[in-house]
């Protein structure tokens, strides 16, 4: 079964069994407001992922169900016993399509023409409450004749069935029984347990991990005692007890996304709309109590933005937008919290529209409207029965959006904030705080304090000192250290928190450089010791210091001590540096459909060849160097210089000739097998400026000029340097020179699919797992690539495709083209027992699901090494 | 004017739960020679000198933090937060009194701790409209004692350091 559907059935079984509960509930005090909206979401829920998995006859009852329960929170409709009933009969006929779908893979047949026709006409107000009451109860016999009963679960011929009506009757009653008693067999895989004793016990865990700490700082300071065996023995536990208590909380943020792509394609079909769903960080991991609360909200938040945010194509392209919006989930940690990020390149908040929605629904008045800021009216999609959706779809538009997103977010303690722009789009923001979290530190100590800093941002330390190879060396004040081939800014700890240095530590002749990395911004924090590392667990800060950035928290150390964490994050932000757009550029990069990229990039300014100043990215350029032109010697046409034990080629920036005599600046270039070095006048300044290139140039080596510092300035393209000097630069590296993860001789992969989105989805994917990818939209244009000799290990190519699907393809690329020999694997999102036979026979290997990446990534690896094996 | 005159109609009101009951139970302390009083309901713990942890970038009120039996508590100079000149024998060991705040823990750090005194409502007086309004701030009172005065600490509003800064 689709894994979705299986999820959607554990999700489904879990809400109907608490819509019994509240149905109940609601005769009793049918006037419950709350009680009404809640069996209303639910209903809504339900309704709204069938919608998505293609269940009609589900989505149909859920839906008319929905639609009556509205009339009742709305107040239009008094909740009398007989709805009631009527509303108890629909949630029995999910069930009963629901426990088919659980047994068949498929839902039961089965018609609901009655019940629709019941809920409609108390919907439109035809029916009065008594005439429901007399046939409610009656539930016709074709209601129940197709519960389905295990001797026909492999799904007979429906005349079987009908044939067997009579006797079943007698059978169906047992059926309801046994049916009960299972409840779930998939509710059953999961133990649900309340959050209280998960965090309690994790509350215990943790004091015990300190406590554990602080005993083991007391037997450090003691030789051999009775007391050793025994303590090691308990660390070790505690350890296990750690982990396993962290286990059984922690989940990937992407189980949660899993079904969001499917979602969002079905909801473009259905609205004719373009949408690319870009999701990243999926590997963060939640809290599982939080991720299934905002499981929920968030699937709604995304289900709107494409809803409500994303234009069509054709306002889209008006607004001189690419057709295709963008939708981007985002997911990372920052300090003590999870920042979840969902953005949306559409339309805004229509602010227009939502005043009047305020009016009309009388949240403010007018002058109150007058004084507000555009923030704040935005806020008011957060009031309860809020939509500005014109028209009601059946995606979204019914109100229960944010209101239910907001309470979802802040019963566990989170917030979320809103940034929107008419006619540029909205960015949601969700942080929810890891309140309660055992990570492990690094102690370091700087003006005679001391800090911890969270071990996972921490890359490596360098040990500098004026004897050292390594030491801290200043551009116009910046100081920056050179890391193997890099330059690294740095920031010194006690500039930083403003911290009075201490007469020793001032001249204490070694410092530790914290090599630093915030999502792909690294950077060093000058420390002046180092101690060990230690587990600790983060404690928020009193509310009177939260607004200090640069501290995600505070904890007691071992010995008992209280000590300050710092944020890398805030550490980052604080240098100028914005952590988390720096994330999104790395697989915005693929495709540059996205408009420029806003995130600021460090550029190393210099003069050469020309008046204008020239930039070029400070990550691309592995040294300064400034060398003797003296020494620069001759070597078949090329100029070199003997370089640390090599010969490096230099060039000069604008070919014209090199100087023969005095000291020039050169910058170096190297990857693990080349170095090259470009000669320039003058090194001027190292600038972190958002680089938006603007005037592409015709002229070779400028990508284009671009504003930094309110000057126009060339940036040069590295590449055609490189190459110039070196034909052979970009061989090992594919088209990829800029990214550090290329490794050279990848296997290379053709990946053929339609939709823009799975293209950018696992492009990156691929390139992070080593592979180089070359992805195309169509099996038509892969086909004039093979024409043309193009060699690819491995192809990938989607089955359902417009023009010529993946069948077709396969079956012409297997009948004698130049890749016949060329291993092929199917990526589908519905396999069929006789797709997978029919792919097998026009010559795929294997056969892979879209949402499975693991899989994906194996059966790649195992594809290649199985060619291999068969090449030998 | 307006907001001086409200408080003083509203600083008595504030008091009413003290002058219903006869007798109001304070922790006393002495703050640059004033003696002060904390409602002794609110003192968790009386703290002798500490180690405090100092915290860099925060306001100059907080003195830092520190570890009381598993709890991290943060230590408020009273002495900065009233204004007064920071104390000049600093061998002197200071004293902290711990209080709650919104579900944390704050360590008040006063020169000396004095003894519990049960007041009389009777003896309770508003802030004089003269007083300095710093100090009308954080006062919730004043009660006449023998041969002196003795302030009201309103914690809540000694622990609102968002206008200082």
């Amino acid at each position: 079964m689709d894994e979705l559907v299986v999820e959607f059935l554990t999700e489904t079984n879990e809400s109907i069994q608490e819509l019994d509960l509240d149905i109940v509930h609601l005769e009793q005090n049918p006037n419950d407001k709350n009680l009404l909206s809640k069996i209303f979401r639910l209903m809504h829920t339900i309704k709204g992922t069938c919608g998505f998995l293609g269940l009609p006859r589900l989505e149909k009852v859920a839906h008319r169900a929905e639609n009556v329960l509205g009339r009742f929170r709305d107040g239009d409709l008094e909740v009398t016993p007989a709805y009631v009933t009527l509303i108890l009969e629909s949630i029995d006929r999910i069930k009963l399509i629901v426990s088919g779908l659980e047994q068949n893979g498929a839902e039961p047949e089965g018609d609901d023409t009655a019940l629709i026709e019941k809920l409609d006409s108390v919907y439109e107000g035809r029916d009065t409450g008594a005439s429901t009451a007399a046939t409610a109860p009656a539930s016709t016999p074709e209601d129940e004749i197709f519960v389905p009963v295990p001797a026909f679960a492999t799904g007979p011929a429906p005349e079987e069935k009908a044939e067997a009506k009579p006797e079943m009757k007698a059978e169906i009653k047992t059926e309801h029984k046994e049916d009960a008693q299972k409840e779930s067999a998939l509710a059953a895989q999961t133990l649900r347990v309340n959050v209280d004793v998960i965090e309690n016990l994790m509350t215990m865990v943790s004091e015990l991990v300190l406590t554990r700490n602080q005993l083991l700082q007391i037997s450090r300071t003691q030789t051999q005692t009775d007391f050793s065996a025994p303590l090691q023995r308990l660390n070790q536990v505690v350890s296990e007890l750690q982990e396993g208590v962290m286990k059984t909380r922690m989940q990937p943020i992407g189980n949660a996304w899993a079904k969001l792509p499917r979602i969002i394609r079905d909801l473009a079909h259905e609205l004719g709309k373009k949408i690319d769903l870009v999701m990243e960080g999926q590997e963060t991991e939640l809290d599982r109590q939080v991720l299934e609360l905002i499981k929920d909200p968030l699937t709604h938040m995304v289900r709107n933005s494409a809803d409500h945010g994303i234009e069509d194509p054709k306002s889209r392209a008006t607004a001189g937008k690419n057709e295709t919006g963008k939708i981007l989930l985002q997911a990372f940690h920052e300090g003590g919290h999870i920042i979840i990020r969902i953005a949306d390149d559409g339309k805004g908040l229509p602010l227009d529209k939502i005043r009047r929605k305020i009016l009309k629904n009388g949240l403010a008045t007018e002058e109150e409207l007058a004084q507000m800021t555009p923030q704040q009216i935005q806020q008011f999609i957060f009031r309860a029965g809020f939509s500005t959706a014109e028209q009601v779809t059946s995606v979204s538009g019914r109100g229960v959006g944010m209101d239910v997103v907001r309470t979802n977010i802040e019963r566990i303690g989170g917030s979320i904030e809103l940034k929107s722009v008419e006619g540029k789009g909205s960015t949601f923001t969700i942080k929810i705080p890891l309140t309660l979290a055992i990570v492990s530190a690094l102690i370091v100590e700087s003006a005679g304090e001391r800090f911890a800093i969270p071990q996972l941002a921490v890359r490596e330390l360098v040990m500098v000192s004026s004897k050292s190879e390594s030491k801290i060396e200043t551009i116009r004040g910046a100081p920056v250290l050179r890391l193997r081939d890099r330059l690294l800014p740095l920031v010194s700890l006690s500039d930083l928190l403003k911290l009075k240095t201490t007469a020793q530590s001032a001249q204490a002749s070694s410092r530790y450089i914290v090599v630093t990395q915030v999502g792909a911004y690294a950077f060093g924090i000058i420390v002046d010791r180092v101690f060990d590392t230690e587990e600790i667990v983060v404690k928020p800060v009193a509310k009177i210091l939260r607004n200090l950035d640069l501290f995600s928290g505070n904890t007691i150390l071992g010995d008992g001590s209280v000590i300050m964490i710092l944020d890398p994050n805030g550490i980052a932000r604080a240098t100028g540096e914005i952590g988390s757009s720096d994330s999104m550029s790395q697989t915005t990069a693929d495709d540059q459909d996205f408009g420029p990229k806003r995130e600021k990039v460090a550029l190393l300014l210099f003069s050469a060849g020309g008046s204008a100043p020239k930039a070029v990215p400070l990550s691309l350029v592995a040294r300064l160097e400034s060398i003797q032109m003296e020494h620069v010697e001759n070597s078949s046409g090329q100029h070199v210089i003997q370089y640390r034990g090599h010969l490096m080629p230099l060039v000069s920036y604008g070919n014209s000739d090199l100087p023969s005599q005095g000291e020039k600046p050169v910058l170096v270039f190297s990857d693990k097998t080349h170095t090259v070095g470009i000669v320039v006048d003058e090194i001027i300044d190292i600038a972190e400026e958002y680089l938006e290139v603007e005037l592409a140039s015709d002229q070779k080596g400028l990508l284009g000029s671009a504003i930094l510092h309110g000057k126009a300035t060339d940036v040069i393209d590295v590449a055609y340097f490189l190459s110039s000097v070196n034909k052979n630069w970009f061989r090992d590296h594919g088209n990829d020179a800029y990214s550090k993860g290329a490794k050279s001789g990848a296997r290379r992969i053709l990946l053929v699919d339609d939709s823009p989105f799975f293209r950018n989805m696992l492009t990156p994917l691929l390139t992070v797992a080593g592979y180089q990818v070359t992805s195309l939209e169509s099996a038509g244009e892969a086909l004039k690539m093979c024409d043309r000799g193009e060699k690819f290990d491995v192809i990938i190519s989607d089955i359902e495709m417009p023009d010529m699907d993946g069948f077709e393809f396969a079956q012409k690329v297997k009948a004698g083209s130049n890749w016949q020999n060329t291993p092929m694997v199917a990526l589908t999102s519905h396999a069929t027992a006789e797709d997978v036979n029919r792919g097998f026979a026009v010559g795929f290997k294997k056969y892979v699901a879209k949402f499975d990446r693991d899989t994906l990534l194996s059966t790649l690896s195992e594809t290649i090494t199985e060619q291999k094996m068969a090449a030998e | 004017m307006n907001a001086l005159a409200q408080k003083n109609i509203m600083s008595p009101e504030n008091n009413d739960a003290e002058a219903s009951s006869t007798t109001t139970d304070l922790l006393t302390v002495m703050i640059g020679g004033q003696r002060f009083g904390i409602p002794i309901l609110q003192v968790q713990d009386v703290l002798g000198e500490q180690t405090v942890t100092k915290i860099p970038l925060a306001p100059p009120e907080v003195a830092g933090s520190l570890n009381l039996r598993g709890r991290i508590v943060t230590a408020i100079d009273v002495r900065t937060r009233l204004a007064l000149p920071a104390y000049e024998d600093s061998s002197h060991k200071r004293m902290g009194v711990v209080v709650e705040h919104d579900q944390e823990l704050y360590s008040l750090v006063i020169d000396k701790v004095g003894d519990v005194m049960s007041l009389s409502a009777d003896d309770f007086e508003s802030n004089p409209p003269t007083l300095d309004p710093l100090w009308r701030e954080v006062s919730a009172g004043i009660y006449r004692l023998q041969g002196e005065l003795l302030v009201v600490l309103d914690i809540p509003r000694l622990l609102n350091l968002s206008h200082t800064s």
